[in-house]
């Protein structure tokens, strides 16, 4: 324990206490003076009530920004969000929060240029600093042929009204120096597609700002309550069984990404999705070395910057069906040499952690937002591994989805049924095989 | 899950193995009579159980033969292998 120093009197704050404050920068002040002792907790902690106008089912981004929306823009606030552990502790918490919207397809880039969007307002709107930083994503291209379809989507990209710009060569030397340009490279870098207004938020921040915002709409969040089943009379879903007993409701949400598989069995679906594991990796703090997000186009690598310093990166998932929420090393293997064969300077990196997440991979690639087949449940799942950008997104069409029994516009494609009538929204034209996309 | 047991080869490392998938999917048996719901159950649905799994996996860097193989989707266990059209409980 650190005795003495700056601060020799700190004392955590016992946050026991609740208050609806505005942050600003005068409650930080007052904060600094008092060294930041008298912060309250930022949400209730309210027992189950018995019934719910809509339960909302997973404590992650998605669930808790469908009930801001749900209470905010569509005057519903006797809402419940159920989490079966801690907010934020599913893959909102263990993803590498890269936030884009450079998608080929149409559905993809209206839905995710939606997201974006409100992205760049969320910290006003919530009133709370999720830490959005628009630092670019540029996604590097190795051949002729991948330039040409890099130039494709970016056309594709401007046609619907959002950012890309072709980097040539020199241009992304003039940017990121650390990358491998020498001549003798394997995959040599022809250039990159940038999107400058992609970037990284600060996860749990996301968590927690939408979790303050509901709650202060009326939103009841429940931790530590798992729902173990459905109740279905007369065909239609009528609430929940939960390890906090019986809650009825008006409407059903499920919002459990990695569980999406498990939990909609228990209402008899079976569904176009496999569960895998994804794993990411931090790095040790570093001096600045790199102010943006890059993607490695040979191999999948990612990698970006944190503001503590530690270098933040991930690629494949795993590859089989799995709940374990750790990988294995041959996959961190394989993943770092792709960022030593992109970034040579990263071999001398020491690693701080790794650590995965359930992730629910669908046929297609694109994510489930819609109607079940049974009234009264809505299914928003099938994220893959990039559900993280779409947080505010989903949660908006998702709230609007639940207050009209009907999507909005920009879900309308994102449908379960969309699998057995042909109308896929695959990306990457990979087909029917989940660990592909 | 690093040693995966080929019935073949014997105990070999995972990385030798791709992942085929749900094993409790059979190819129709007659296309020409396969209704449109049967092709989408075949091609799209997955069982995607919390705890054991049924499933293919390729022994593709090694004898390159099929294997159905049951391993527990919460610990990665292996539990059972048989050739791809053999039973796993004998
Ligand atoms: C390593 C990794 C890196 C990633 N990187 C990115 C990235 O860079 N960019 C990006 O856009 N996306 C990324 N993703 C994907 C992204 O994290 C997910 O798509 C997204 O977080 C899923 O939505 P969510 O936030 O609501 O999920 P979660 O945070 O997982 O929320 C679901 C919640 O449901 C709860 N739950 C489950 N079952 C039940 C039940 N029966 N009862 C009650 N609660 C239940 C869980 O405990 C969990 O808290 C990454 C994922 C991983 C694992
Ligand atoms: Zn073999």
């Amino acid at each position: 324990m650190l005795k003495g120093g700056l601060y020799p009197s700190v004392r955590f704050p016992q946050m026991e206490a609740y208050e609806l404050t505005r942050y600003s920068i005068f409650s930080l002040i007052k904060q600094g003076l008092i060294r930041h002792t008298g912060w309250k907790r930022a949400w209730r902690n309210p027992e189950p009530k018995a019934a719910y106008d809509v339960i909302i089912i997973g404590g992650g981004g998605h669930g808790l920004a469908t009930a801001y929306y749900l209470a905010k823009l569509h005057g519903i606030h006797n809402v419940a969000v159920l989490e079966k552990g801690w907010l934020g502790g599913g893959n909102t918490g263990r993803n590498t929060t890269i936030i884009r919207s450079n998608y080929l397809l149409d559905p993809n880039a209206h839905l995710y240029e939606h997201s974006m969007k409100l992205w760049e307002g969320l910290s006003q709107d919530l009133n709370f600093n999720v830490m959005f930083s628009q630092r670019g994503v540029l996604n590097l291209c190795h051949s002729k042929a991948q330039t040409d379809a890099f130039a494709r989507r970016g056309n594709a990209m401007r046609l619907n009204g959002i950012d890309a710009e072709l980097l040539s060569r020199d241009e992304v030397r003039k940017r990121i120096p650390e990358l491998d340009f020498s001549d003798q490279v394997r995959f040599p870098i022809c250039g990159g597609l940038l999107q400058p207004r992609g970037g990284t938020a600060r996860h749990d921040g996301v968590a927690w700002g939408f979790a303050r915002a509901a709650d202060q709409r009326g939103v009841d969040i429940i931790q530590n309550c798992e729902v173990t089943d459905f109740i279905i009379e007369g065909g239609r879903v009528t609430g929940v069984e939960t390890t906090r007993g019986k809650i009825t409701a008006g409407k059903v949400a499920m919002a459990v990404a990695g569980h999406t598989g498990v939990l909609a069995q228990k209402a008899g679906l079976t569904l176009p999705i496999e569960s895998h594991i994804l794993q990411a990796m931090v790095s040790e703090p570093l001096k600045p070395l790199l102010d943006t997000v890059v993607t490695f186009g040979a191999g999948h690598f990612y990698i970006s910057q944190s503001d503590k310093g530690g270098m933040v990166f991930g690629g494949d998932i795993e590859g089989y069906n799995s709940y374990a929420q750790r990988g294995n090393l041959p996959t961190l293997e394989h993943v770092i040499s792709a960022g030593v064969s992109m970034m040579p300077c990263l071999s001398r990196v020491r690693m701080l952690r790794s650590w995965g997440g359930t992730v629910d991979m669908t046929m297609d690639g694109s994510p489930i937002i819609g109607k079940a087949p049974i009234e009264g449940l809505f299914i928003n799942g099938g994220w893959n591994y990039g559900g993280f950008k779409a947080t505010p997104g989903s949660g908006w069409v998702y709230a609007h989805t639940i207050a009209n029994d009907a999507p909005h516009p920009l879900n309308e494609a994102f449908t379960l049924e969309r699998f057995a009538r042909g109308r896929l929204i695959d990306e990457r034209g990979a087909g029917a095989n989940p660990a592909l996309h | 899950m690093l040693l995966i047991k080929c019935p073949w080869c014997g105990e070999r490392d995972m990385v030798e193995f791709t992942h085929g998938g749900d094993a409790t999917k059979v190819y129709p048996k007659d296309p020409n009579a396969t209704t449109s719901e049967e092709w989408h159950d075949f091609i799209y649905l997955r069982e995607n159980p919390c705890g054991e799994h049924v499933e293919y996996w390729h022994h593709v860097a090694g004898c390159r033969q099929w294997l159905k193989v049951r391993r527990d989707t919460t610990t990665h266990d292996i539990l059972t292998t048989a050739p791809a059209d053999g039973d796993l409980d004998t």
